[in-house]
């Protein structure tokens, strides 16, 4: 046996797999038996059967999505309007910082550095309650806009530290067989950007969704929202938060197993 | 009958921060003419050569490529490099398309043919390079001298007036030179205009019309092979080609 000759180290004990299981399964049931014993406590009515037609249901007229299914659908819609947004000024404020002009570089990093160090809330706000009455946006707007705004200035970060990540030779080969800058941009660096990217990008939008729940303080209608204006109508707190909690979870897992697949695709190049 | 000269640099220099690359490099190259550069590294061959498509540009004197004057900015450097083909080092190949796609994105984005057109004229040129049966591989699934041929074919395809080359086989394995110096002198043959940086003595002595010994960044001799393979002018080339010769 060759595992008797090595030395029963804490490690060792710690990874073998059915102590790490029992271990993971012991911490995770302490989490549900502390929460469930703290709401016993509190005399809490857990009201579980309740959720589910919140969710979705079954009529005459067949399927029907309950509010939570609204609700996640527009955080979808939000999500991919604002990370629309995001990319289209992200790349445009990467460019601008590689141009070379000192212009273009100073208006990126001034952008840049007023969007990255102001709080998310504030900028909604700026968005809502003192943009929003000047250019006349709505909610939805100012919603897609401040998610857009904030996320363009890291996307373009990984923008830059992806084009950057191009050999220069690239470049040179680009331009020595004639094309423009903007030629070689589109034909030659964007796409071998693409696979240096594509994992941060994808942390970004993750990144993104879980943050668009702060739009519900202008009451735009998404999941959180949702899930707020349903407590306050049932009481039921615990279970509404865990689902709502849950449903962003799977979503998000979703896309980056997604990625994870797509990535694959760009690994073979070299 | 004397060519047109279709290069002229008079008097150019260039330096990088204090680092003087060129200084006072004055060289003409003719229509058809095989000028092959040499010398130890850092004198300054690949600055020039690389000043010749505007890669580098030059700080003083002038530069006159294919009846244009090179300058920082010369709005016709774009259509200046469709017309000077470039092979480099490191070939530099766009690793994302295949070979074909190599060949073709040239002429079809900056030179605007069809598909049709390009694909016809990149064939030619792989049947040239020999590998024609290459076409849809990625760079990365080809060895070095194939890369580097299919770098050659990629710069054909521009029908340019002039090639240069920087180091073709320097990044080779020693195995893969010959099959690209067998490539340059078939090039050679048909007439193209050709600028070579190497260290490829046996190369320079079977094609080149002029050999251009720089020091320095400085050209020390400008002879024909004759002269500077038996009998060389400067006693800086003779130290030079006594080094790279004698092993």
């Amino acid at each position: 046996m060759k595992s008797a000759a090595r030395p029963l180290t804490l490690n060792r004990v710690l990874n073998a797999t059915p102590v790490a299981v029992g271990i993971y399964l012991f911490v995770v049931g302490m989490i549900c038996w502390l929460s469930y014993s703290g709401a016993q406590q509190m005399g809490y009515n857990w009201q579980w059967y309740q959720v589910p037609r919140y969710i979705y249901t079954f009529t005459d007229d067949g399927f029907q999505a309950g509010e939570i299914l609204t609700g996640l659908w527009a955080t979808i819609v939000l999500s991919v309007a604002s990370f629309a947004l995001a990319i289209m000024l992200g790349l445009a404020v990467a460019l601008l910082r590689l141009s070379g002009l000192v212009v273009g570089t100073g208006v990126a990093i001034g952008y840049l550095e007023f969007i990255r160090n102001i709080p998310l809330l504030v900028l909604l706000y700026l968005f809502y309650y003192v943009l929003g009455p000047v250019f006349g946006l709505d909610r939805w707007l100012a919603a897609v806009l401040t998610l857009g705004v904030f996320h363009s200035a890291l996307i373009s970060e990984i923008f830059r530290a992806g084009i950057n990540s191009v050999a220069i030779g690239q470049w040179e080969a680009a331009a020595s067989i004639g094309m423009s800058r903007a030629q070689a941009y589109r034909y030659i660096i964007l796409p071998q950007s693409v696979r240096f990217m594509l994992p941060p990008l994808t942390g970004e939008l993750v990144h993104l969704i879980k943050s668009s729940a702060i739009v519900s303080v202008i009451a735009v209608a998404e999941l959180t929202t949702v899930g707020r204006n349903i407590i306050s109508e049932t009481y039921m707190s615990f279970e509404i938060w865990f689902t709502v909690a849950a449903v962003y979870l799977v979503l998000t897992l979703i896309l980056s197993f997604g990625v994870s697949l797509l990535e694959r695709r760009f690994q073979p190049l070299r | 009958m004397q060519q047109p000269p279709i290069i002229v640099s008079e008097h150019i220099g260039k330096s990088f921060g204090d680092f003087q690359a060129l200084t006072d490099v004055s060289l003409t190259v003719r229509q058809g003419e095989r000028v092959v550069v040499c010398g130890p590294s850092g004198s300054g061959k690949s600055t020039l050569i690389r000043c010749f498509n505007g890669l580098e540009t030059h700080d003083s004197g002038q530069l006159t490529v294919d009846g244009v004057v090179l300058s920082a900015d010369s709005p016709q450097i774009r259509q200046l490099r469709q017309d000077v083909g470039m092979v480099f080092q490191q070939f530099n190949l766009f690793p994302h398309l295949t070979v074909l796609e190599n060949l073709t994105i040239g002429p079809m984005k900056v030179r605007k043919l069809d598909r049709q057109q390009a694909e016809a004229t990149a064939r030619k040129y792989l049947e040239r390079v020999r590998i024609p049966e290459q076409a849809h591989k990625r760079p990365a699934q080809l060895s070095g001298g194939q890369q580097q041929r299919v770098a050659i074919a990629r710069a054909l395809c521009m029908e340019p007036r002039v090639m240069l080359f920087d180091e073709p086989t320097s990044a080779l394995d020693p195995e893969m030179i010959g099959e690209v110096l067998d490539v340059m002198v078939e090039l050679a043959e048909t007439g193209m205009t050709m600028v070579v940086v190497t260290h490829e003595m046996g190369f320079a002595r079977k094609v080149a019309d002029t050999m251009v010994f720089m020091e320095a960044g400085r050209i020390v001799e400008v002879s024909p092979p004759q002269t500077f393979f038996t009998n060389p002018q400067s006693a800086r080339a003779r130290v030079f080609l006594d080094q790279i010769l004698d092993h």
